[in-house]
């Protein structure tokens, strides 16, 4: 059965009742290049979909149209967007406004932003009610006690009082969600509201949307980069790639029964607890608009591609009633047995010194103790990851390594060699044979200087090479981390994130060091370039002999790429040993906690699992049909 | 929008990266801006004045013509004779490469001590940083031209005394600005990969901070300047010039002045030439700086 339409099953279960319904939905920049093509959805209340794709693939830009709104430079060019039986897209500015904020409304990714912070956020939350016409001040109270309520926060008039930096991430986040809530909206869009927060805080959040949406019939439109959250959230699922929805299905389908090779590639990129294997990224570059193939969008990336593929857009094959994939060979796709699951991690034999070895370490912020005693050692060619919150201690662990926290009292030696506090005390050859990868690719390269200029600057400051012997080893090095000579002449704005980091590793190993440090080198970037980036550094440790002490807060991706395992909270270290012995059986309910919270293969699978049957148990006794007016 | 959004680009997958900004191409695109070109070409025809001006002047600088404050038709001049009866129109045409040059060199030289001083005190974030901003808004509590005054008074109205005196009252207004502009930069991780590899803080501070905050210092550059021509321009016309009695804008303001009424050229043309001078380099300074937050705008559009 093949059709260009959505999932039957979509259609019937949410005929006249959809809260959403979006039709072949076209967005293109002013000047005529489409960004998005033929999108189409159907959200029922109560219903969160989550649409999953890597940056670029135009899920924001889906996101934000169902406000009526698009970006400075696009504009939606073409198909309906309902919502009830009001169509968003024949409303004039005044219209969209009263619907903003009342019957749609949108959470941003970055709470601290969206919140104003010179006002108390129990101003804010009235605001939001006023704006829509609600000005009983005694009814607005009541009506915000509710709110933080629901949200679970306190209800106490004190605590309204607070401005938002007194407030975590977490609840920054809540006061955004009740704010969402606040005036009973029919389509609430969620744009990856948990992608700054710690994994304990993202689940209850995702807890708090899920449950929200569910008890108010609100649908919600859950945008995010990482399928792993998805999981923990939405019912049904939208793979978006290259402006396209390549995938539409239950969100456990796509997790064990995928019918497009995007949406496996995507699966096989998320950290996984069991198994001790190697990620696997997906090779290739994400087509741009504009350089869009005619055919499959993925066919150049596709390990499958026959060349119908290229010939043209493949329709939406429907899997089953409702499962559709944009793939021509989808039937034979959905059969696949995943097995492609990389390499098993390797150990490397433990003989003669230690790489790197703290003995006894504490740091200090001022007079504050933030590191209590940290011991550990990194033997020659190993992978010791420092796995913990934020606020427990790695990064200051690291940077200490490096050189760059002074604040420290204790002993860190680098082989035998005992090292000074301050970088810049220590002598030429200690600095080079210590590197440091920051987290953020788009800091950590000066926007003023070439590529080339970036990567060469070790080999000047180390007396390494000059002049066209280091431009040389440039281009090489470059090559070696999976770009291509030609970037060194260009400047870092112009490359992604993920080729940012590709650079910065590049720099780190070109003078060939013997220990790495990456602090939380892949929070910033997608989990499908997370992948490929994780999967690079392994070949490469492995191919170089490079030891490595990889801080992060992902305690599955340390399976995919650590032998040893360093949990750290506040400051201490609460459980030491090798990765599979921690990951299968750990001892402190910290590390339980890190595990359950932080998503993974099998977290996903799971909570996917229960998030349909409790769907298909609210379908089984349906809600009251709500008038549409 | 936070940092670790990723499409570097103005739509969400839309290949258009950001115009880099090089201090060259800030130039080139400040000069889309009608107010730029405006400010160019009266910059570039008062320099040309001033400098090409003592080669087609028609009479010498100290050459007599007539009695003073002769007018155009009796002395046969295009604009008459000034208070020493010297040729009007040669005088000007004399009178401005002394104010132009003692203003770039003394602007030149305050906008380099400005940028070191507030380099170091943004890269320095210790007690150094506070020494140094402090000692810095000391000299900024008094006016320019007041410092300038007692230097002159002091010393001397010479040449040197006028450049050092206008170059340490311009620096700490530099370095306040160059200070702010770089605090930011310096807390970027890519200073501290330089840190880490333990490159020296000279190179630091001029190869990886000042590239990222020449934008700013440009426009700081082109106000100081003309801040600069008008202090000088003032000393002239309290007669505190070198030579009170060389060709000299600011002096024949002064010195002409008295006939105002019955031959206004004498004062009125160094009048005009110092007001669009000082505009035009107000308005490319205007026009980078709009430029620069023109490009701001579009990244924090990232």
């Amino acid at each position: 059965m093949t059709t260009d339409q959505l999932p039957d099953q979509a259609a019937t279960d949410t005929a006249g009742r959809a809260a959403v319904t979006v039709r072949d939905l076209r967005i293109s920049t002013t000047s005529g290049t489409e960004v998005v093509h033929d999108v189409s959805f159907e959200i029922a209340p109560g219903e969160v979909l989550g649409v999953v794709g890597e940056s670029g693939s135009g899920k924001t830009t889906v996101g934000l149209s169902l406000l009526g709104h698009a970006r400075r430079g696009l504009t939606i060019s073409g198909g309906t967007i309902l919502l009830g039986d009001q169509d968003i897209r024949a409303m004039n500015d005044a219209q969209l406004r009263r619907l903003r904020g009342s019957l749609v409304s949108y959470v941003p990714q970055d709470p601290a932003s969206s919140l104003n912070p010179a006002l108390r956020i129990g101003v804010q939350l009235r605001e939001v009610l006023e704006a829509h016409g609600q000005t009983d001040s005694k009814a607005n109270a009541a009506r915000m006690a509710e709110m933080m309520r629901e949200v679970a926060l306190p209800d106490d008039p004190a605590y309204l009082k607070r401005y938002p930096h007194q407030l975590s991430g977490g609840q920054q986040q809540r006061i955004g969600l009740a704010m969402a809530f606040a005036n009973r909206p029919r389509l609430i869009i969620l744009d990856e509201p948990t992608t700054g927060l710690d994994v304990t805080t993202q689940s209850t959040v995702l807890a708090t949307v899920r449950e929200l949406a569910q008890i108010h019939d609100v649908a919600a439109l859950y945008v995010t980069h990482d399928l792993a959250v998805v999981a923990a959230v939405a019912t049904r699922v939208a793979v978006m790639y290259a402006g396209r929805i390549v995938e539409l299905g239950p969100a456990d389908k796509l997790f064990e029964s995928s019918g497009h090779p995007y949406t496996r590639r995507l699966v096989g990129a998320i950290p996984r607890l069991t198994g001790g294997r190697s990620l696997v990224g997906i090779p290739g570059h994400a087509p741009s608009p504009g350089k869009r193939p005619s055919g499959c969008a993925f066919a150049p990336r596709c390990a499958l591609r026959i060349d119908e593929c290229e010939a043209a857009v493949p329709p939406m094959f429907q899997l089953s009633p409702d499962h559709a994939s944009r793939c021509i060979k989808a039937q034979e796709v959905v059969g696949y047995q995943q097995t492609d699951y990389g390499d098993p991690v390797a150990l490397p034999p433990s003989e003669g010194t230690p790489a790197l070895s703290l003995e006894n370490v504490v740091g200090y912020y001022g007079s504050i103790e933030v590191l209590h005693s940290i011991n550990m050692t990194l033997e020659q060619g190993e992978v010791l990851a420092v796995v913990g919150e934020s606020g427990s201690g790695k990064t200051t662990t690291a940077r200490s390594i490096a050189g760059l926290h002074h604040n420290w009292t204790g002993s860190i030696k680098l082989g035998d060699v005992e090292l000074e506090k301050a970088a810049r005390s220590r002598s030429t050859d200690v600095r080079r044979q210590i590197q440091y990868i920051f987290q953020n690719p788009y800091g950590s390269l000066n926007p003023r200087k070439t590529i080339g200029e970036s990567v060469g600057q070790p080999l000047s400051v180390f007396n390494i090479a000059s002049g066209k012997k280091a431009e040389m080893m440039v281009g090489e090095m470059l090559e070696q981390v999976s770009l291509s000579a030609s970037y060194a002449r260009r400047y870092p704005d112009q490359c992604s994130g993920g080729e940012r980091q590709r650079v910065a590793i590049a720099r780190g190993l070109i003078s060939k060091p013997s220990v790495l440090i990456c602090d939380e080198i892949t929070s910033a970037l997608d989990v499908s370039v997370q992948a490929a980036i994780v999967e690079l550094l392994g070949e490469l440790q492995r191919e170089l002999g490079l030891s490595m002490v990889f801080v992060t807060h992902n305690l599955p991706l340390v399976r995919s790429i650590a032998q040893k395992v360093a949990v750290l909270a506040d400051g201490s270290i609460v459980e030491y040993g090798r990765t599979a012995d921690i990951l299968a059986n750990p001892q402190q309910e910290y590390t339980q906690h890190l595990i359950s919270d932080t998503p993974s293969l099998e977290t996903a699978v799971s909570e996917a699992h229960e998030n349909v049957e409790q769907a298909d148990a609210a379908t089984a006794q349906p809600p009251e049909p709500e008038p549409t007016a | 929008m936070s940092a670790t959004e990723s499409a570097p680009a103005l739509a969400e997958g839309v290949e258009t990266p950001t115009p880099p900004v090089r201090s060259s191409a800030l130039l080139a695109r400040s000069l889309r801006l009608w107010r730029t070109r405006i400010g160019a070409i009266l910059t570039l025809i008062l320099v040309l004045v001033a400098l090409v001006g003592p080669l087609v002047a028609p009479h010498g600088s100290a050459e007599f013509i007539a009695k003073p404050f002769t007018s155009a038709a009796a002395s046969n001049t295009v604009f008459g004779t000034d208070y020493l009866g010297y040729d009007v129109l040669s005088r000007f045409l004399y009178g401005g490469r002394s104010i132009l040059v003692i203003a770039v060199i003394s602007t030149a030289i305050g906008v380099v001590l400005g940028v070191v001083i507030g380099l170091v005190a943004a890269y320095a974030r210790n007690a150094l940083d506070d020494i140094l901003m402090r000692a810095m808004d000391v000299i900024m509590a008094f006016p320019q031209i007041m410092l300038a005054l007692v230097a002159v008074s002091l010393v001397g109205a010479k040449n040197w005394v006028i450049v050092v005196a206008i170059a340490l009252t311009t620096a700490p207004r530099v370095a306040r600005v160059a200070r702010g502009a770089a605090q930011p930069v310096v807390e970027r991780d890519f200073i501290g990969a330089t840190e880490a590899m333990g490159m020296s803080r000279v190179r630091i501070l001029f190869g990886e901070l000042l590239p990222n905050i020449l934008g700013p210092m440009m426009v700081e550059a082109t106000l100081r300047l003309t801040y600069s021509i008008a202090v000088i321009s003032a000393l002239a016309f309290l007669g505190l010039a070198a030579n009170p009695d060389a060709p000299n804008w600011g002096t024949m303001i002064q010195k002409n002045q008295g006939a105002l009424a019955y031959q206004p050229a004498g004062a009125l043309l160094p009048i005009l030439a110092i007001a669009l001078l000082t505009m035009g380099t107000g308005l490319i300074g205007d026009g980078i700086a709009r430029t620069a937050a023109g490009i701001d705008r579009e990244r924090g559009d990232e």
